[in-house]
């Protein structure tokens, strides 16, 4: 048996999967009956038919010839993991983390913070360029975000505003 | 006339100057935000729905919609100038559309875009208006089942309209549907599939996911995508009129489109892409005039076509959302979101208990059209320059305003956890193959579903034959059996993977 296309048939092992777990979970609540369904039925269901679409998915990709294959192709790892770290930081840094008793920084140093993690995620980092962007974003997001909307951000960090 | 008693009523409200304002800078963002490449109307519109939080939920509204009219037009002027769709509904404008920009025409590419925009959104706002108070009074005879019908109706819809595999939309549906009814079952209290999170008793925020999935995971996408697949060609704009002969050739274009856009945006699951795929179809196989340029070499038809019809369907498929309370598409589930942080809940009862609100938003969507035709051909020189600053400090920006948007939702940090997670499914997502728009959908659909269905079977005592016995009920099903038949004919479906491999 040869996988006639790669991205079908991850997508289907994906869909098995999340099904079955949806399902699973299901089965904790109560289910009932159709006159009465409990807070499990409809996931239930819904996770059983997601699993059997799974199998179908995964049964066309092991039995339709594509042409090349339909590799995934590489993830590209570095964007995805800058990106995703930037905006995790920016989320730290704008509302500190209480449980490990980190206070905020406020939103311009997350966003200077986000806009170099974020610009390392490209392969033509430079840093005074990225330096100028982070500067024009702080200056134009406070004024547009806290001077003219009024959101509720801290601008500042914790130490010099409180 | 009624119909005209109720445009004055939206007009007034709309044509106050603030009402005017919040419009204007929804269509200028929208269409700042959709002009980027890659970039479409459902994560433009996810991520400036936080401006709007500050604002009465009249203006909100009409921001909104500024925003989604704005990037839908934005991303026509990508695709004609960049060769590159901002979104699926721009799809079939690359073809002719960059041919002429080639041929140094793409001002009356971009002129026939927006003048056929402009037109087929007034049709739009007309029959939006026309069809509204008909409707409603429809929707207050549906009982749970006829809703539970239609929305099985309108997914089946989405499904049979997804560009790319049926099954793997299916599958995409479920999961948007489980994903919507993560936190308190609102029968029973029970918080489901929350593992004690005391934030995921609330469910899943759909900033969360939109944000995450439409907007992250494309932007990893393009950032690992090789410097020359993403490079900018921002081609020269000389004279914006088209000439004599292409207004000739345009008028029944925009015609077609608009009849045809103005129908299908009203199906369920139709919608902007829909209506864009069929209008370039319909042009195709309309008769040549002589000396006409051949479709694919730059006709401005096949500009106009489809930039018409996919006005038409986007203004339209407000009307389920509006009369019903069902989202048709992905961006009306969006659009749905957006009403419920606003605390109102689409359907039926909008018209009669906000009638300024229902209304005014209506008549600021004919004023948004107005809008960008005044904002885009004059200011499209500023839109050029936009497109060829380098992507490099693009995106810092953009992951800038989703991860302020995320934030300023809730202000809650585990937001942001969520949509780091989210952001990398979403690129799991695009790398499979698989379409997200379908989740999205599901997602809004997802507790509707459940709560009417549950409704249903207890008021039948537990008999699905509920279903079939009520009238308006069997008729939406077999409707939507009706299309998932044809989508399966071998024929229809060889026809179908056809039109979207050409576009």
């Amino acid at each position: 048996m040869r996988i006639k296309s790669q991205k079908d048939f991850f997508s289907g092992l994906l869909f098995i999967a999340v099904g079955i777990a949806f399902a699973w979970g299901a089965t904790s609540y109560k289910v009932g009956e159709a006159a009465r369904m409990g807070p499990g039925y409809f996931p239930l269901w819904l996770g059983i038919l997601m699993a059997v679409v799974g199998i179908a998915v995964t049964f066309t990709a092991l039995t339709i010839e594509t042409e090349d294959g339909d590799r995934i192709g590489k993830f590209a790892w570095r964007p995805l993991f800058f990106v995703i770290l930037s905006n995790l930081m920016f989320g730290v840094l704008l509302g500190g983390l209480p449980s490990i008793g980190l206070p905020y920084m406020g939103l311009s140093a997350a966003i200077i913070a986000l806009t170099f993690i974020a610009a390392l995620a490209s392969n033509e980092f430079n840093f005074k360029e990225v330096l100028i962007l982070a500067i024009v974003l702080a200056v134009s997001c406070y004024l547009t975000f806290i001077v003219a909307l009024k959101l509720q951000f801290p601008a500042w960090p914790a130490f010099i505003a409180g | 006339m009624e119909l005209f008693s109720h445009l004055a009523v939206g007009f007034g409200v709309a044509f106050t100057p603030i009402n005017l304002l919040y419009a204007f800078i929804g269509c200028l963002l929208g269409t700042l935000i959709g002009v980027l490449p890659g970039i479409g109307p459902l994560a433009t519109i996810a991520m400036l729905l936080p401006a709007t939080y500050a604002l009465p939920p009249v203006s909100a509204l009409i921001m909104l919609a500024g925003i989604y009219y704005g990037a839908q037009y934005g991303g026509s002027t990508t695709a004609i100038l960049v060769n590159l769709p901002g979104e699926a509904s721009s799809v079939v404008t690359v073809i002719d559309g960059y041919q002429m920009a080639r041929q140094g025409r793409a001002g009356p590419a971009l002129a026939a875009a927006g003048l056929g925009s402009f037109f087929a959104g007034c049709v739009g706002t007309l029959v939006l208006a026309a069809f509204a108070v008909p409707l409603t009074e429809v929707a207050f005879k549906f009982g749970p089942a006829e809703y539970f019908s239609l929305m099985i109706l309108g997914l089946i819809g989405a499904i049979v309209l997804a560009s790319g595999s049926i099954l793997k939309a299916v599958g995409m549906i479920l999961l948007g549907l489980l994903m919507g009814l993560v936190g308190t079952d609102v029968n029973s209290g029970v918080a489901r599939f929350s593992f004690d999170i005391p934030e995921l008793t609330d469910g899943i925020g759909f900033i969360v996911i939109g944000m995450g999935i439409f907007g992250y995971g494309e932007i990893i996408s393009n950032l690992g995508k090789d410097a020359s697949e993403r490079q900018v060609f921002a081609a020269e704009v000389k004279g914006l009129m088209p000439t004599r002969d292409d207004f000739r050739n345009m008028l029944p274009a925009v015609l077609r489109g608009t009849l045809l856009g103005s129908a299908l945006g009203i199906l369920p699951g139709g919608g902007a892409t829909m209506a864009a795929f069929a209008a370039y179809t319909i042009e195709k196989k309309a008769k040549m005039r002589p000396g006409e340029i051949p479709f694919g070499k730059g006709n401005i038809r096949g500009v106009a076509g489809p930039e018409s019809a996919n006005n038409a369907a986007s203004q339209t498929s407000f009307i389920p959302l509006l009369t019903l309370g069902i989202p048709p598409n992905a961006v009306m589930a969006l659009m749905v979101g957006a009403m419920t942080i606003h605390n109102i809940q689409p359907g039926p009862q909008v018209m009669t208990s906000n009638p300024e609100l229902f209304w005014g938003l209506i008549a600021s969507m004919w004023i948004g059209n107005a809008m960008l035709i005044i904002l885009n051909l004059p200011l499209i020189g500023i839109w050029i320059k936009l497109l060829t600053v380098p992507y490099r400090w693009l995106f810092p920006a953009i992951v800038l305003f989703c991860a302020i948007g995320v934030y300023s939702t809730n202000n809650n940090t585990f937001d942001i956890w969520m949509v780091g997670i989210f952001g990398f499914v979403g690129y799991t997502f695009i790398k499979l193959g698989i379409e997200p728009a379908p989740l999205l959908l599901g997602y809004v659909l997802g507790p509707m579903m459940e709560e009417n269905l549950r409704r249903a079977l207890l008021l039948s005592r537990g008999d699905w034959s509920v279903f079939v016995t009520r009238g308006l009920s069997a008729s939406l099903l077999a409707v939507a059996a009706l299309m998932l038949v044809i989508v399966l004919l071998p024929s229809v479906k060889r026809k179908r993977e056809e039109t979207f491999v050409e576009a």
